[in-house]
């Protein structure tokens, strides 16, 4: 009988889940107003921040809790620091929004600290089992954000749309997954790694379809092409802060767990998952790239630019290396940054009440609101990859380890979708600073200042100094891959 | 601390006028400079007296190091001052007229709106010279070298809304840069062969390498000779020798003081300084020098033959200079280096005197500069006529053999006995300098008789208010006209006298044998210049005063040879033939066809391309479930075919 000390390990996900039935409690016995859900919601954030710096400050050593299938480690850590500060600063910025739109209820921050949960289940997990428990914590929490505006019939579509068709990819995730069991006879990454290690095993194709399937299941959540066609519907229909949310911390998640499941239970078939990461990030990155410069809506554009992206990180995962976990980790920061930052630059284009997410409103942003202009086009060029910003080295890392791997085919093609995605970046910088300028946009409120002008910072003096995080990545990364 | 405040005062005075002319407004920014200049003029004469007259054959060049500036491998350049006697000289060439032009640029210019930037431009010129001539490797040579070449481009273009003005700039920079890309060739060439660009170390070790080879292009060439060959062409870019001299007259369109600084007597001579500075390398290159004699020569004798016809005042004078930076280069070749500088030292007071008064007619005549719509002048501004006199009689080199004349007499008959001494193959150099010298005497007084003697042929009104300069252009005509006078019979013992090698010291190793033979040339041969200068005198007088009508006739007869010097030899027209043109109709084969239709057409077909496939991949993009649904199966499909197919499940 283990002694509740032994639980030790899981306290932040302990905390956060029990917050949250605080929360829950705290929100039904108050006066149903937006007052209460801004009160909770700075409440999550404070938690959030709490169990950050308790995270951050706590010991990197590998444990093992509920009989392995959860598992704590430096490459936990560093995901779940880097969850929980893209949660917090999206929930941040949602406050200001919800309270215009009337839709401000204390179930918001609830919901996202759940799957904050969720998240952190499966940055964790060390089976199948934990796997997809974290999974679908954290997507039924999703669904119901992506809905929660429920006067909008857009919001409820893509809420509909994204319930569905994530259904549709846990089943192919639990269909992998007992394939997989059939085939090997556990769920236990540890056991997995163990038993394909033989080698003729790996070869199985029942095995391999399973693999397929699971993967599928997780390529779903990262909204890698051709799982993607959720992503661009969801992130327009769904409010603008839930987007911000979606498009931060379950990414995270998702491509932790998936760094997680290869790395350390099937490194064995690394030649197999490998052509299916380089096929998902060719597609992606294409796709991506090509799709974007055809859209008008703002949000679109970030949710095939977060297409692209993801094709990006994809790359430093084909590599299978070290220091290609590392380099997807730096990516997953960086992006994490400047997706934020530029989620709350579209949350400031906002006119009385208004909200205006066309392209075309951002024009001649430079006379009418200049810092707003140029923290937006400092996150731009960061995220053509244009150095010495910060979305250029998480490039260079991505793709630096592909051509170390071998894999400069891959690189290449990276290399000129970025030369693609630079166009469109690229266009929102001429429609800011050389058309001719609309109706100023309201003054934003002061989070959402506070996140695009701290953001732009980051990325334009990320090269001032970058051991901090390439260090940070660089121990998670050893604890994922000796 | 002298030395360097010397340098550093202009670029000083330059960042002044140039950052905040607009904020402390035109006075004070022209104040400022010409102050500064004037101080580095007084120091530069106190650096010269204490250097050039130490009586100490022995001394060394003074070293002041500024800061260091490349350590890279075996190749270390510092910032260092090296100051000797040739340097010496240059200071005083070049501060002197600097300054003086700076203070007559106040009255030239007054009417200009843009002054703080001509004078920003004037010093930022003179830090570049000075920076040049006080180089002590050659790295620090050629920044001096580009940095004039900069000044010069900029203040030939000063007036960038005349489009004649940014062609002449364009031009000579251009011209240049085929000299300055042997330079830079020779440079880097030293470096191979000496794996140093220090100028002591290099001289240290020239005698070593003398008759070596390298391998050039393919050849085995002999080492001294090509660094040499290649050096010089930097010189013959800069001072304009035949072949590369188009673009000096066209750098009149330049404002006059300009011309008088920089085209006549600082920046054009750093070729024959360069030479003179590196002259134990050239001493080792015999084949070498004898080319610089050939250039010289022929620069000296074809400019003159120009310098007849030509109707532009300030054109006049610059083939004048042209020429006259051929007998220098000459006095270099044939190993007489001393009377190279001698010649440089005059030539810069009385040349920069007669671009002064022809700048200062230019002012009286309301910027005309045809001397075929001037004539009469004397009596209208007697002051700046008197001036041209002297400065004439100077470049003439009036004076009586044995006894002593005017600046130009010293230094340019020592020229002309250096290259008798030298005998060169049937003695070319010597008859072509000594017909140069007639023609410069006919194509000067020329300028004077058709300036300021008879009848006036500008139009009524112009000659009317044609009135003498204020004083502030004046003063400095009265000093550089004692210089003209004066330079030749007061330091001639000095620079090419018996106190010559105490003078110089180790800064120039002149050949000893030509120092010692041009004294003892026959007597008609110092008689020959001095016939030449009347002869050329008689002639002009003949042409301009006594018979006017006989220039025309003359034309008329000869039209032929007329056309041909009064289009320069036709070489502008030979270098827009086989250059110009092709190059242009090159950049237009690759502006049309390489890059319109071959580069644009390709990214614009991509671009088009991607705006296609744009359209495609949004119209994917249904919004039905059933649809995105699909696409996934689509998908898993693919995948697991990826993998069945090998493994031939799937057939």
């Amino acid at each position: 009988m283990e002694t509740l000390a032994a639980f030790a390990p899981a306290l932040p996900e302990i905390i956060l889940a029990a917050g949250a039935m605080v929360f829950l409690m705290l929100g039904v016995f108050s006066a149903d107003n937006a007052r209460t859900g801004v009160f909770i919601g700075w409440l999550t954030v404070l938690l959030m921040a709490g169990v950050a710096i308790m995270i951050g400050t706590g010991g990197a050593e590998r444990v093992e809790l509920f009989d392995g299938a959860f598992v704590v480690d430096a490459f936990s850590r560093f995901c779940k620091v880097l969850i929980l500060g893209a949660a917090a600063v999206s929930l941040m910025l949602s406050f200001g929004y919800f309270e215009r739109e009337r839709i401000m209820k204390f179930e918001i921050p609830v919901l996202a600290l759940l799957s904050t949960v969720g998240m952190f289940m499966m940055v964790s997990a060390n089976d199948l089992i934990s796997l997809y428990l974290g999974l679908e914590l954290m997507s039924l929490a999703l669904y119901v954000l992506a809905a929660v505006h429920r006067d909008s019939l857009r919001s409820s579509e893509s809420g509909l749309k994204y319930f569905v068709l994530g259904a549709l990819s846990s089943g192919m995730l639990l269909y992998g997954a007992s394939l997989i069991y059939g085939f090997t006879g556990t769920t236990s990454f540890t056991a997995l790694a163990s038993t394909l290690q033989a080698g003729e095993a790996a070869q199985n194709l029942g095995l391999i379809v399973g693999l397929v399937f699971l993967l599928v299941g997780l390529a779903f959540k990262i909204s890698a092409v051709p799982f993607h066609m959720w992503t661009p519907d969801v992130y327009e229909g769904a409010p603008t802060p839930v987007t911000a949310f979606f498009a931060g911390a379950p990414k995270v998640a998702a491509m932790a767990l998936l760094l997680r499941v290869l790395h350390d239970a099937f490194p064995g078939m690394l030649f197999q998952w490998q052509q299916i990461i380089v096929f998902l990030s060719v597609a992606s990155m294409l796709l991506g790239s090509f799709a974007a410069i055809g859209q008008t809506s703002i949000k679109r554009l970030m949710a095939f630019s977060s297409i692209a992206n993801v094709g990006f990180i994809l790359i430093g995962l084909a590599a299978g290396t070290q220091y290609g976990v590392s380099s997807v980790l730096i990516y997953l920061a960086i992006y994490v940054v400047m997706t934020l930052g530029s989620f709350a630059v579209v949350l400031a284009m906002r006119r009385a009440n208004e909200m205006d997410e066309t392209i075309g409103s951002l024009a001649g942003l430079s006379q009418t609101n200049l810092p707003l202009a140029v923290a937006f086009a400092a996150l731009l060029f960061s995220l053509a990859g244009i150095p010495p910003l910060a979305g250029f080295f998480a490039k260079f890392y991505v793709l630096d380890a592909a051509i170390k791997a071998g894999l400069t085919p891959l690189a290449i093609i990276g290399v000129l979708a970025s030369v693609v995605g630079a166009f469109y970046y690229l266009r929102l910088v001429k429609i800011m600073f050389f058309d001719a300028p609309g109706e100023a946009f309201t003054q934003a409120e002061p989070a959402v200042r506070w996140v695009f002008t701290l953001s732009a910072l980051l990325v334009t003096f990320y090269v001032v100094y970058p051991a901090f995080l390439l260090d940070a990545a660089g121990t998670a990364a050893r604890a994922l891959v000796p | 601390m002298i030395y360097s405040a010397i340098v550093l005062l202009p670029l000083l005075g330059a960042l002044i006028a140039g950052l905040f002319g607009r904020l402390i407004g035109d006075r004070p920014s022209e104040v400022i400079t010409t102050a500064f200049m004037l101080i580095a003029a007084g120091l530069s004469w106190f650096v010269f007296i204490e250097t050039g007259f130490a009586h100490d054959a022995t001394k060394a060049a003074i070293k002041v190091p500024l800061m260091r500036w490349i350590t890279s491998g075996d190749l270390e350049a510092a910032w260092v001052l090296r100051i000797d006697t040739l340097t010496a000289v240059m200071l005083v060439v070049v501060t002197t007229v600097s300054s003086l032009v700076h203070l007559y640029s106040i009255g030239y210019m007054h009417e200009d709106d843009s002054r703080p930037r001509f004078f920003s431009y004037l010093s930022l010129f003179t830090f570049a010279m000075l920076m040049l001539v006080t180089s002590d490797n050659l790295l620090q040579m050629f920044f001096g070298w580009e940095g004039v070449g900069l000044a010069s481009y900029l203040l030939i273009g000063f007036w960038y809304h005349k489009p004649s003005a940014n062609a002449a700039a364009i031009k000579a920079f251009v011209v240049n840069r085929v000299g300055d890309f042997g330079f830079a060739l020779g440079i880097f060439g030293v470096f191979f062969a000496f794996q140093t660009v220090s100028l002591d170390e290099i001289f240290r070790q020239a005698p070593d390498m003398a008759g070596k080879t390298m391998n050039f292009l393919g050849y085995d060439v002999d080492i001294m000779t090509t660094l040499a060959l290649l050096l010089f062409m930097g010189a013959m870019g800069k001072s304009a020798q035949f072949l590369l001299h188009t673009w000096l007259p066209d750098a009149m369109e330049g404002p006059t003081p300009v011309s008088a600084l920089i085209h006549a007597a600082t920046m054009v001579t750093a070729g024959v300084f360069m030479v003179a500075r590196l002259s134990p390398l050239f001493e080792q290159a015999p084949m070498a020098l004898e080319f610089v004699v050939l250039i010289g020569a022929v620069t000296a004798f074809f400019a003159a033959t120009v310098g007849l016809v030509q109707n532009d005042i300030k054109r006049v004078i610059a083939y004048s200079t042209c020429s006259q930076l051929g007998y220098m280069f000459v006095a270099c070749g044939v190993g007489a280096y001393t009377v190279g500088i001698f010649h440089l030292f005059t030539h810069a007071f009385f040349k920069a005197l007669l671009f002064l008064g022809a700048g200062s007619v230019i002012h009286a005549m309301h910027h005309e500069q045809d001397m075929r719509k001037m004539g009469g002048l004397r009596g209208k501004i007697p002051i700046t006529w008197a001036m041209m006199l002297i400065g004439t009689l100077a470049l003439t080199g009036v004076g009586i053999p044995h006894v002593g004349g005017f600046a130009g007499f010293h230094s340019k008959d020592a020229i002309v006995e250096a290259a008798y001494a030298a005998h060169t193959p049937g003695n070319y150099a010597f008859w072509l300098l000594i017909v140069a010298a007639l023609m410069t005497s006919f194509y000067s007084w020329r300028l004077m008789f058709m300036t300021f003697y008879g009848t006036s042929r500008a139009d009524h009104e112009t000659y009317e208010h044609a009135h003498e300069s204020p004083p502030v252009m004046l003063i400095p005509l009265y000093v550089l006209a004692a210089g003209a006078v004066l330079a030749g019979i007061v330091f001639a013992p000095s620079f090419i006298g018996h106190h010559l090698a105490e003078f110089w010291g180790t800064s120039v190793t002149p050949d000893k044998d030509i120092m010692h033979h041009m004294h003892e040339v026959p007597e008609w041969v110092f008689w020959a210049p001095f016939t030449a200068m009347v002869a050329g005198f008689g002639l002009a007088y003949l042409f301009y005063i006594a018979q006017p009508e006989l220039p025309g006739k003359t034309a008329r007869t000869f039209r032929p040879l007329y056309l041909f010097l009064l289009n320069k030899w036709y070489i502008d027209e030979l270098y827009d033939f086989v250059f110009v043109r092709p190059a242009n109709a090159l950049g237009r084969l690759f502006w049309k066809g390489g890059d319109g239709a071959i580069i644009d057409g390709t990214i614009d077909g991509t671009a088009a391309s991607v705006g296609w496939a744009t359209g495609k991949i949004v119209r994917l993009q249904t919004g039905y479930v059933y649809h995105y649904a699909f696409a996934m199966l689509i998908g898993v499909a693919l995948i697991v075919t990826w993998f069945a197919w090998p493994a031939g499940i799937v057939k």
